[in-house]
């Protein structure tokens, strides 16, 4: 599998990614800076977590109009996988590229903590070295992960099976609707998660339980 | 032309910033505080003269960017 990072001003989770990614894939991901618009050919692009373009205007509004969002926004339509972490997710919805938005946390602080999650839909490139409803942990970081869209959006989500992540029960950090911690777009490509299972990929740092998220990508995609 | 964009996040969209400021009107002692909500003034000097032009483009520049219409409403305001 060969992947790219993509790295905004202000992002600072792009070196846990390709730290991760080189660790599970063997290959170094390519590391593609916002203002260039051409990425390699690759079968992976995450967008990092982080505070891209100090979070003016809005979480990933700056972000969401650079150059190289273009271009992940015709890759992504053309079935390329796109993995966005926390910004990554944030900038993932600014975009357009799956639906909603994320608020502020509903008790307005910044939350960086393990959370337990629950893996609700393990039928996608992302999960499929999870089972449904197995519960993981993974870190949180976020003053801005609390997920809302209207109830149209909540109920196709729910109904096409597009949330891949909920907060445990009585561990939602945020107050997000419906728990959610993470969704798929429609064509199940583009996985946006406010969780951090990139810094979970090594027992040296804190936990495994972000293994699977890049097995399941490296067995589906190869 | 200088040009004033109000963004506001929509009616029953939660606003837990403007909660928390209402809690802290209380606190210091303002009676009677209702319903807080806070949003956004983006000032914008254009070159343009013609007002139908200039808000053509300042609708394009709010559902581009300026205010994320999930969540948010526009209003723009044109000083003369």
């Amino acid at each position: 599998m060969k992947s790219a990072v993509v790295i905004f001003p202000a992002s600072n989770c792009d070196r846990d990614a390709a730290v991760a990614l080189e660790q599970m894939t063997g290959k170094k991901p390519h590391l593609i800076w916002h203002a260039d618009s051409d990425i390699p050919d690759v079968d992976l692009i995450v967008l990092p977590g982080g505070f891209s373009y100090g979070d003016y205007l809005r979480c990933g509004a700056m972000a969401s109009q650079s150059p190289v969002m273009r271009t992940v926004k015709e890759r992504a339509e053309k079935g390329v996988s796109v993995l966005g972490i926390c910004n990554g997710f944030q900038i993932l919805t600014e975009t357009h590229l799956l639906p909603g938005a994320l608020m502020r946390n509903a008790g307005l602080k910044f939350v960086c903590r393990p959370v337990g999650l629950a893996v609700c839909e393990a039928q996608s490139r992302f999960t499929r070295r999870y089972s449904s409803g197995q519960t993981v942990v993974f870190p949180v970081a976020h003053g801005e992960g609390n997920y809302t869209a209207d109830d149209d959006t909540l109920k196709a989500l729910e109904a096409e099976g597009r949330i891949a992540f909920r907060y445990a029960e009585g561990d939602n950090p945020n107050g997000s609707a419906h728990d959610i911690a993470g969704i798929l777009n429609e064509k199940r490509n583009v996985l946006g998660l406010m969780p951090h299972p990139e810094r979970v990929c090594d027992a040296l740092i804190g936990g495994t339980d972000g293994r699977a998220m890049f097995e399941s990508l490296i067995e589906a995609i190869g | 032309m200088k040009a004033r964009v109000f963004i506001r996040l929509k009616n029953g969209v939660l606003d837990p910033q403007g909660k928390a400021i209402g809690k802290a009107l209380t606190g210091l002692g303002f009676a009677g505080i209702g319903e807080v909500r806070q949003g956004k003034l983006i000032e914008i000097e254009l070159d343009e003269t013609d007002e139908a032009a200039a808000k053509t483009a300042l609708t394009e520049m709010c559902e581009k960017l300026l205010a994320n219409t999930v969540i948010e409403r526009y209003e723009i305001e044109l000083a003369k």
